[in-house]
């Protein structure tokens, strides 16, 4: 019988696909086209402290095998996921961890500290990587001492298994990674976006309203398996593998490289039931290569 | 609503002129029921640069045959794409998207559509002739060459032209038709698609004769099932989703 379980800390999970913040809402859009209690894990839209509305139209551009966005956590607040959100939701038989992000480390906190009382969310992806917003964001992940800072902020009030996320618009991303396991991280994902650009040149005018924006797509996935890659033999907490996975193969080459588990974000826009078909070709990945449990693929690349 | 997902047939690749053609496609199930100004995301090829879907709203639907048909302009890699299907060839759709128009207060109701913002006014006359109400159409296009198929409408309402060049119905925008200085106070409601000037002018025109008016907004998209919060439109409530709170929105609500 072929074991597809996967621990990141204390957190096991039925198998390691999950879906991508932002990229899947709550999980409650995907219901009409998959069974989201057969993925491994879903990370919902950023949560701040308060209501953001996010930044104006144009917020999406598409680029080649990829596409640009500056959402900017457009998102109702913690108190409005609790009581309104949280409740449509707990009933899924899936870890269910939320993307916490701010613009200050006192936000990070007091996000962090209330959702420590939901029982069904099992953990928090820190977001310090959002390209996004003018204010934090980004810039907490760009340096060692902002990441270690927020990191052990939050740590302080928030006990269950927390994930880094990663920004991959640095110059050396395995010495965040240290920075944050060093100040009490579980897990760091890598990778977010990258900061990028598109104009119309007809019009000569940036198409996004923010000039720039966050790249996702298979576009990115040579540098985001290079940075897991990166990463993986920096730290020794698991590492959450995305960045353009958008079939089964580009899963494995993740797990191959480092990741204990992935994530699938832009991939949900072209085919919402995508999830669901890396889940079943890991599985035929595994018989095929007698592979009896996925954990034996997790950085067994072979030089 | 429920959406589906669908590998579609396609039946006929229709060539209206240079630039535009109807694509008829037949579904693999039942067709689920289908509200006038609701919209399909297509999946086009796998090619760079048509990587996420195309949105397109549903031009006429066919429950007898279990075909649906798009009404597409070629502007891009996309479209170019889609209006070199051929017979046979399959088509990918998540469909039936978004919300659809309100039905009118009264009798009588202006359906105005822009070069391909027309689409989605088919359905709508179709829905509002068979209910009983008196739709009047009013196609508007750069030339002759953007009033798309205007004779579809005549079963279901008086249909009115006009062209910025005037080489077919009145010359001017729509908005400067004479059905504006004429019988426009009996409308009972005002329901547009088409480029953005022309649809804020339409807003302004009906505001001015205290007519309700919807648009439909075209907003670009990433996943169409509300999932990114790309497609956001300002409202005095708030951003709202094109794809799942619209397209259809009432311009009173919008910062237009
Ligand atoms: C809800 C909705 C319904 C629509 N209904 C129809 C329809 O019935 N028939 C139809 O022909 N088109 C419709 N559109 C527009 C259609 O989606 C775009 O024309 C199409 O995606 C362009 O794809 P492309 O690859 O050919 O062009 P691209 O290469 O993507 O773009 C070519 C040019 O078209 C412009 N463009 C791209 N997308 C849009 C857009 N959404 N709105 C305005 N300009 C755009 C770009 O700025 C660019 O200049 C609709 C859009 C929405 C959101
Ligand atoms: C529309 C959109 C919204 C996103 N919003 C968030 C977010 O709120 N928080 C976050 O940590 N990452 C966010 N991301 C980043 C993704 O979670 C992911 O890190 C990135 O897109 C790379 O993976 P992909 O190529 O599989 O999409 C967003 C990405 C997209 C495309
Ligand atoms: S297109 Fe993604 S939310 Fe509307």
């Amino acid at each position: 019988m072929l074991d597809l379980s996967v621990n990141v800390h204390k957190l096991l999970l039925k198998n390691p696909v999950m879906s991508a913040s932002g990229t899947f809402g709550y999980g409650i859009e995907f219901d009409d086209f998959i069974d989201v209690n057969r993925l491994g894990g879903i990370l919902t839209k950023a949560c701040t402290s308060k209501n953001r509305d996010g930044n104006r139209y144009p917020r999406m551009a598409e680029t080649p095998a990829g596409m640009l966005n500056s959402v900017g956590l457009q998102n109702k607040g913690v108190d409005y996921f609790i009581n309104t959100i949280y409740p449509k939701i707990k009933h899924y038989d899936t870890h269910i961890i939320v993307n916490v992000s701010d613009s200050t480390v006192e936000g990070y906190m007091e996000v962090a500290e209330k959702l420590n009382q939901l029982d069904k969310i099992t953990g928090i992806e820190l977001n310090i990587s959002c390209p996004n917003v003018k204010e934090g964001g980004m810039a907490f992940g760009t340096s060692c001492p902002m990441a270690g800072a927020v990191t052990k902020a939050v740590r302080e009030v928030y006990d269950k298994t927390m994930i880094v996320k990663l920004s991959p618009n640095v110059t050396n991303i395995a010495e965040i990674a240290k920075a944050v396991e060093d100040e009490g991280a579980d897990s760091v994902s890598v990778i977010n976006t990258l900061l990028g650009m598109a104009i119309d040149a007809e019009k000569r005018r940036p198409i996004l309203s923010t000039i720039t924006g966050g790249l996702s797509g298979p576009a990115v996935k040579p540098i985001a398996l290079r940075m897991v890659w990166q990463v993986s033999k920096a730290i020794k907490i698991p590492v959450i593998g995305l960045g353009g996975i958008s079939n089964a193969t580009d899963a494995i080459e993740f797990l191959l490289a480092g990741a204990t588990a992935i994530q699938v974000g832009t991939a949900n826009f072209v085919d919402p039931q995508v999830c669901i078909k890396i889940l079943d070709g890991i599985e035929e990945y595994c018989n095929r290569h007698g592979v009896q449990d996925v954990k034996e693929l997790i950085g067994a690349l072979e030089s | 609503m429920k959406k589906f997902i669908h590998d579609f047939e396609v039946t006929h690749n229709h060539h209206i002129t240079d630039d535009y053609f109807a694509i008829y496609l037949k579904c693999p199930v039942s067709l689920p029921q289908i509200l006038p100004g609701q919209f399909a995301e297509v999946l086009v090829s796998n090619s760079t640069t048509t990587y996420l879907r195309r949105p397109f709203s549903i031009y006429d639907v066919d429950y007898k045959r279990n075909e649906l048909s798009l009404l597409i302009k070629k502007v891009g890699d996309g479209t170019v794409a889609l209006s070199k299907l051929k017979e046979g060839d399959t088509l990918n759709l998540i469909y039936p998207l978004g919300n659809s128009f309100s039905l009118p207060g009264g009798k009588k109701a202006l359906l105005i559509g822009g070069g391909v913002g027309i689409a989605p006014m088919l359905l709508l006359s179709k829905l509002l002739h068979e209910k009983g109400y008196k739709p009047d159409i009013l196609v508007g296009g750069r030339t002759s060459n953007d009033i798309v198929e205007p004779e579809k409408y005549k079963p279901f309402g008086e249909v009115f032209i006009t062209t910025d060049d005037g080489s077919a119905g009145e010359k001017g925008m729509v908005t400067q038709h004479s059905l504006f200085s004429g019988k426009v106070k009996e409308y009972s409601a005002i329901y547009a698609c088409g480029p953005d000037p022309m649809m804020k002018a339409v807003a302004r025109v009906a505001a001015e004769h205290n007519i309700p008016c919807e648009i439909s907004l075209e907003n670009t998209m990433a996943c169409g099932i509300g999932a990114c919060l790309c497609c956001v439109v300002e409202t005095i409530d708030g951003n709202k989703t094109t794809c799942i709170e619209g397209p259809v929105f009432d311009t009173r609500k919008l910062k237009l």
